[in-house]
């Protein structure tokens, strides 16, 4: 069984300049609960790693906008013109990774593997400061697997095994997510016992999961 | 509608033709859009969404959105009978494995050795590459869909990218409202031209050296 938790319990143990992993794409699939707890509680020099900055106004977005992150790790920042300001002002560090080469680095963590070797970004910016590969006579550049303190990720219905199904298009990074943390949140709109939801169904197994959260806010992106 | 739309609309329906039936295809924000809007009736062709999921649908009317169906823009969306959804990591597996047939994205740059040019603007533009890059390098077939020049009339289609690359030599055709042109190992090759314009128009257009097909067509 996992211990079922306020959102507030869960961000009493987030220190100033921990590492987080949010789930969500254009915060679709994004733990808005666990989101609104940590602007509320205002943790500062944080480290997010997310596929994107979401929108000013939603999510992790407003985390952004209020100054809260340190240094993001992300696919693509253009739709929260804020993160580009402070990208550009230096107030904060962004490092722009593709996003299949985001997910797989994040999979390679959970999975145990050193890394991966990928031809996305071969001879492009992106391979500065990596090895490079010709295998078959393909270029490839090695990419290093990347792991946080905590995980939040969404979940449409999760049992107290921490089993989780996500639904749609929300399943995105929180599944890749769930497996490379420390510790793993995963907030959910609907808890139910062990044994209701179907194995079949599982898309997260509750192995990676440590504990749940009741979503209490359950945003549109649109 | 204006003369831009309809430019861009010539270049999406064109685009569109060239899929085969039973194809996978993943359109990028933008002119590749409307690429959608053109497919060929009879035709059962795929859209992959790179958030997770095959079988992209049309926009659902107001009212009847779903949160958790969106494309890669954070739009609501659909899926249309027979797709199927998957996680990130699984996404990107069919875009880098080699299973995805095509991929169409718009460009800042574009040059003779199908190198491709269209995340960033240093010092300006920059929002990330999203999943371009993981498209361009693993799509069977990278289509650019863009107008001919730039918004100063100056070529896109250049001997040599002088913007940072989004990758090296993947790109496989170009389509813009004068031209459609196959990237060779020989270099570029004007297969196609618009029904309203020359190929001294186009070449007037176009940096990059072009050779001329022998059995040219209009479209």
């Amino acid at each position: 069984m996992k211990p079922i938790k306020k959102a507030s319990e869960i961000i009493e143990q987030v220190k100033n300049g921990s590492s987080i992993m949010m789930g969500g794409f254009m915060v679709c699939g994004h733990p808005f609960t666990l989101a609104e707890e940590l602007l509320k509680k205002n943790v500062k020099d944080l480290t997010l790693i997310s596929n994107d900055a979401g929108f000013p106004d939603k999510g992790i977005g407003k985390l952004i906008v209020n100054g809260q992150v340190k240094h993001l790790i992300a696919s693509h920042i253009g739709l929260n013109p804020v993160a580009g300001q402070k990208m550009n002002s230096g107030e904060m560090k962004i490092d722009l990774v593709p996003q299949g080469t985001l997910a797989e680095r994040i999979r390679a963590k959970g999975a145990g593997l050193g890394g991966f070797l990928t031809p996305t970004g071969a001879n492009t910016e992106v391979e500065k400061g990596k090895k490079k590969f010709e295998i078959n006579g393909k270029d490839y550049i090695l990419e290093e697997p990347l792991g946080a303190d905590f995980a939040f990720i969404k979940a449409t219905i999760a049992d107290k095994n921490g089993n989780c199904f996500i639904a749609k298009s929300a399943k995105n990074f929180n599944l890749v997510m769930a497996m490379a943390a420390d510790y793993v949140v995963a907030e959910a709109e609907e808890i139910v016992e062990a044994g209701e939801l179907d194995p079949d169904k599982v898309t997260v197994p509750g192995v990676f999961v440590s504990s749940l959260v009741k979503a209490e806010i359950n945003e549109k992106g649109f | 509608m204006d003369e831009k739309e309809l430019k861009r609309i010539r270049i999406a329906k064109r685009i569109a033709q060239e899929f085969p039936d039973g194809a996978i295809v993943n359109l990028g924000i933008g002119m590749p859009t409307l690429v959608a809007d053109c497919l060929p009736p009879g035709k059962s062709i795929l859209l992959h969404s790179e958030n997770g999921f095959i079988g992209l649908g049309p926009a659902p009317q107001k009212g009847n959105e779903d949160k958790d169906i969106v494309n890669a823009g954070g739009k609501p969306v659909s899926i249309v009978q027979g797709g199927c959804f998957f996680d990130s990591a699984m996404s990107f597996s069919i875009i880098r494995g080699g299973h995805l047939d095509y991929t169409v994205l718009g460009a800042l740059e574009v040059d003779e050795e199908g190198n491709l040019a269209n995340y960033m603007i240093p010092g300006k533009m920059v929002p990330g590459m999203g999943g371009a890059m993981d498209l361009v390098a693993g799509a069977k077939n990278v289509v650019i869909a863009m107008e001919h020049t730039n918004k100063n009339g100056a070529p896109k289609i250049l001997k040599k990218c002088s913007l940072p690359l989004t990758a090296k030599g993947e790109v496989d055709l170009i389509v813009t409202e004068l031209a459609f042109i196959r990237v060779t190992k020989k270099g570029l090759v004007l297969e196609e031209i618009a029904e309203d314009t020359t190929v001294e128009e186009v070449v007037k257009n176009t940096q990059a050296k072009l050779t001329i097909a022998g059995n040219l067509r209009k479209f």
